[in-house]
């Protein structure tokens, strides 16, 4: 037997409220495949199984909104019979998302969760309690059956703090989608701000040769193929991050984990205000056409609102680039649990000294804003170098890499 | 505004409204820069383009984007595109 839990989808949530089952008891399921859809208070997503099987019960109706990790559904893993009443007591396995922290499984890979918790506190709750010193099961829950959320627990750390804040409302189920996500991302930056001792880098990279190249070749297309300047910064970050490993995964657990895949998050503004960051996945294998594809679709997913729960769940590292909107420089806040935060400003002609002569030249302004805790501003400076030096050589951006070297082996 | 003229600018508000669903097409002045007007990334204003090309089979190069800053000019180009040479 199989049991299908409803996953965290980022740091802010800790309950969802099953919209639609795609699935009925008796259809088979394959690994990957999205059977139901959730909305969490940023955004209805896609939730994905991770185990081939067949749908055996339904245990979660839409409409009902429940914690992070309630069982949804059971299935029955391929060749397994319908539950003998003897088989009932037999031990049953536990199917999770793959947690953000590891590669993305290439093949099944089941991790085992702790039972149920037997007082209802939701997974990012008690994480975060551990990490204040609160003991969550002694707090008075505001989510579903009265079960402790994020908010309750920041709330109880607040009253203990001095700091003068006031402590977010019981949640009203009615409560407006743009209040909630406000919500949502404000715990979240909190949360970044007070834990991530945040140190900041930027430089200024020459983007002639990457753009008369890209004009070049966007030439020769059909326009449904053009490629837009963003997904050459894309490609180079992750090509960069590859040589500063420090910069790509997770702090977790008072410690540094390393990620072996480039999942970067897209920080995407929606049109009703607010913001989602999915993963673009393995960035650093794909050619940029397949960049390009992946990221006009993904952007128009995220603003219809209907994005994979695998893509909430698992970016190492997040880009922001707000440079259509005209600022020269954006000086990002860190989205934990990742431990970096890559800045593009706008692109523009500015003056530039080359070969001893001032020209005008177009120019883009890169951040970095990393976790002291991760790396120091020694490697975030070589990272900002790296990237420089990926971009003026654009054609070297095109080819797939995949000859990573093993983010271990250069952990200080 | 010949009739040639409004139906080319309705098509392309349709098409803006489906990209910006906040526009109202009544507010637009259609002599300053649309992208002052409008909340249009680079993203956007590619799919624009790309919805140009779908709509009337025309395809605008990289090398003009810098010219078509208001709603009229890009009703110039378009008007000078589909015009028989």
């Amino acid at each position: 037997m199989i049991r299908f839990e409803l996953p965290s989808l980022g740091a802010d949530m800790d309950e969802g409220t099953l919209l639609e089952w795609h699935v009925k008891p008796g259809d088979a399921v394959k690994r990957g495949q999205v059977v139901a859809l959730v909305d969490t208070s940023k955004a209805a997503v896609d939730v994905e199984i991770w185990h081939d099987g067949v749908v055996a019960e339904l245990l979660v109706q839409p409409g009902e909104k429940v914690p992070v990790g309630t069982l949804l559904a059971t299935l029955l893993a391929p060749g397994e019979s319908p539950a003998a009443p003897t088989a009932k007591a037999a031990p049953m396995q536990v199917v999770a998302p793959p947690a953000p922290c590891e590669p993305r499984p290439a093949k099944e890979a089941p991790a085992a969760l702790p039972p149920a918790s037997r007082h209802a506190v939701s997974p990012a709750a008690r994480r975060r309690a551990d990490e204040l010193g609160i003991d969550p099961d002694r707090l008075q829950g505001s989510g579903v059956h009265a079960s402790v959320t994020l908010a309750d627990v920041e709330a109880a750390a607040a009253r203990v703090a001095p700091a003068v804040s006031a402590t977010a409302p019981p949640e009203s189920g009615a409560a407006d989608r743009g209040v909630e996500m406000r919500k949502a991302i404000a715990a979240a930056m909190s949360r970044s701000k007070r834990e991530i001792p945040h140190y900041y880098l930027s430089e200024t990279i020459p983007m002639a040769r990457a753009l008369a190249w890209l004009q070049q070749r966007n030439q020769a297309l059909p326009v449904t193929e053009r490629l837009l300047p963003a997904v050459l910064m894309l490609k180079a970050v992750a090509l960069a991050l590859r040589r500063t490993p420090e910069l790509n995964g997770f702090h977790r657990e008072g410690r540094f984990q390393p990620a072996a895949a480039v999942h970067i998050g897209v920080a995407i503004s929606l049109r009703n205000g607010g913001l989602v960051a999915p993963a673009l996945h393995d960035v650093g294998d794909k050619t940029l056409a397949a960049l390009m594809r992946d990221l006009a679709d993904l952007v128009k997913r995220a603003r219809a609102g209907s994005l994979r729960s695998s893509e909430m769940s698992d970016p190492t590292v997040t880009i922001t680039n707000l440079g259509d909107q005209g600022v020269e420089a954006v000086f990002g806040v860190i989205y934990p649990p990742q431990v970096a935060l890559v800045g593009f400003g706008r692109l523009a002609e500015r003056p530039w000294v080359q070969d001893g002569a001032v020209q005008a030249l177009p120019v883009v302004c890169a951040t970095l804003a990393a976790d002291h805790r991760a790396s120091d501003g020694h490697r975030g400076a070589l990272f900002l170098a790296e990237l420089r030096e990926l971009l003026q050589q654009p054609q070297g951006l095109d080819a797939p890499t995949p000859d990573a070297p093993a983010p271990q082996a250069s952990t200080r | 505004m010949s009739e040639d003229r409004r139906a080319l600018a309705d098509a392309v508000m349709a098409l803006l409204c489906s990209i910006a669903p906040e526009v109202e097409p009544g507010t637009i002045d259609p002599a300053r820069p649309l992208r002052r007007q409008v909340d249009l990334d680079s993203m956007n204003w590619l799919d624009l383009i790309v919805g140009l090309k779908q709509r009337f089979g025309v395809e605008i190069p990289e090398s003009e984007y810098a010219r078509l800053v208001s709603l009229n000019d890009l009703l110039d180009e378009l008007q000078a595109r589909l015009q028989p040479r």
